[in-house]
């Protein structure tokens, strides 16, 4: 489709959105990122039945644990989308983006001298 | 499996406010079948500590290590070689763990990073329910495999009180009633007349009541 999207996007592919662990997200903003959102097929038509439901739970815990910390959990988000939507990936990703710029850096990066 | 319920983050940071070298010692038995403390929620703990001190400006330096039991000395034992490096340990193993690891490293600080609470079983991934308070003297025999100790909120010992109603104890709505469970479970079992079978004023001595308990087997010691 040949559609543009933020050049901030990071894109880290995995078989499953399942396969995102809690750990894996905050070693993520351990290592600096200002946000992080899990792109995951429709419910209901998760490829591995479930794996995208197991994502959703575990992004609503980790919130908890960003609010927690203090970085807050709007920086964390879950996204649901067919493969075949492109116009959708490049939309969530100019949302995320918009939302992470109101949000500012995330507050753990290490300030470079 | 004994279940313990992680400390607020906030109570483990202001635990850790002096430090800037913590050792953070998981465990891969009991802790780890509930979730609280294995090698997965010390490296969430760890990075929730970090973050939480990156966000301060602060530098930390907290050092994973997930040991087999904290309750035997040869695992303990196994971060003597690098222990000297850290001002604290901070162990996520539940109660016992934590005591032994404080009793074998006497000149370090030890800190809990959980709440020790039951003796208990998994019911469902994620949920775990208390089965056991170690009273000393087992009676499930006499009710059918469901401990009237344990699982009566006022441990009765012979049926239930006013309380129970729907099958469910008057403390939560969740909470089955004890008696309700043991009748039911001996009428599954044709064993009826064992609920007529008066169980007699408890001696608590065996239990914590009789003070800090100890097991010796002679034939076992070197």
């Amino acid at each position: 489709m040949r559609l543009n999207y933020p050049t901030n996007v990071k894109i880290v592919k995995v078989p499953c959105t399942g396969r995102v662990d809690n750990l894996l997200i905050l070693r993520a903003f351990e290592s600096g990122v200002d946000g992080v959102y899990l792109a995951g097929c429709l419910e209901g038509e998760c490829h591995f039945l479930r794996g995208n439901l197991r994502a959703k739970k575990r992004v609503q815990y980790v919130k908890g644990l960003l609010d927690e910390v203090g970085l807050g959990g709007a920086r964390l988000e879950m996204y649901n989308m067919s493969s075949a939507q492109g116009q959708r990936f490049a939309e969530v990703a100019r949302e995320m983006t918009e939302k992470i710029r109101a949000l500012g850096p995330s507050p753990a990066r290490k300030k470079k001298l | 499996m004994i279940v313990a319920n992680r400390k607020t983050l906030e109570e483990i940071l202001g635990m850790l406010k002096p430090y800037k070298k913590v050792l953070l010692l998981g465990c891969n038995e009991c802790v780890t079948v509930c979730a609280v403390g294995g090698e997965r929620e010390v490296g969430v703990l760890a990075s929730e500590i970090r973050l939480a001190r990156a966000k301060e400006g602060q530098e930390i330096e907290v050092k994973e290590q997930t040991l087999e039991r904290q309750c035997d000395h040869e695992y303990i034992d196994q971060v003597r070689p690098f222990v000297g490096d850290y001002e604290v340990i901070l162990s996520i193993a539940c109660g016992a763990g934590i005591q032994y690891v404080a009793e074998k490293y006497r000149t370090k600080i030890v800190l809990p990073a959980v709440n020790t609470t039951f003796l208990g079983v998994t019911l469902e991934q994620g949920v775990w329910s208390e089965r056991c308070q170690g009273c000393g003297e087992c009676v499930l025999h006499m009710t059918g495999g469901v401990c009237p100790i344990a699982r009566c909120a006022k441990s009765l010992l012979n049926g239930p009180c006013g309380g129970s109603s729907n099958g469910k104890c008057e403390v939560d709505k969740d909470t089955d009633c004890g008696w309700q469970l043991i009748v039911d479970r001996l009428k599954e079992l044709g064993q009826l007349d064992k609920y007529e079978e008066i169980i007699p004023v408890k001696d608590w001595t065996s239990s914590r009541d009789g003070g800090p308990r100890k097991r010796i087997r002679e034939d076992l010691r070197l």
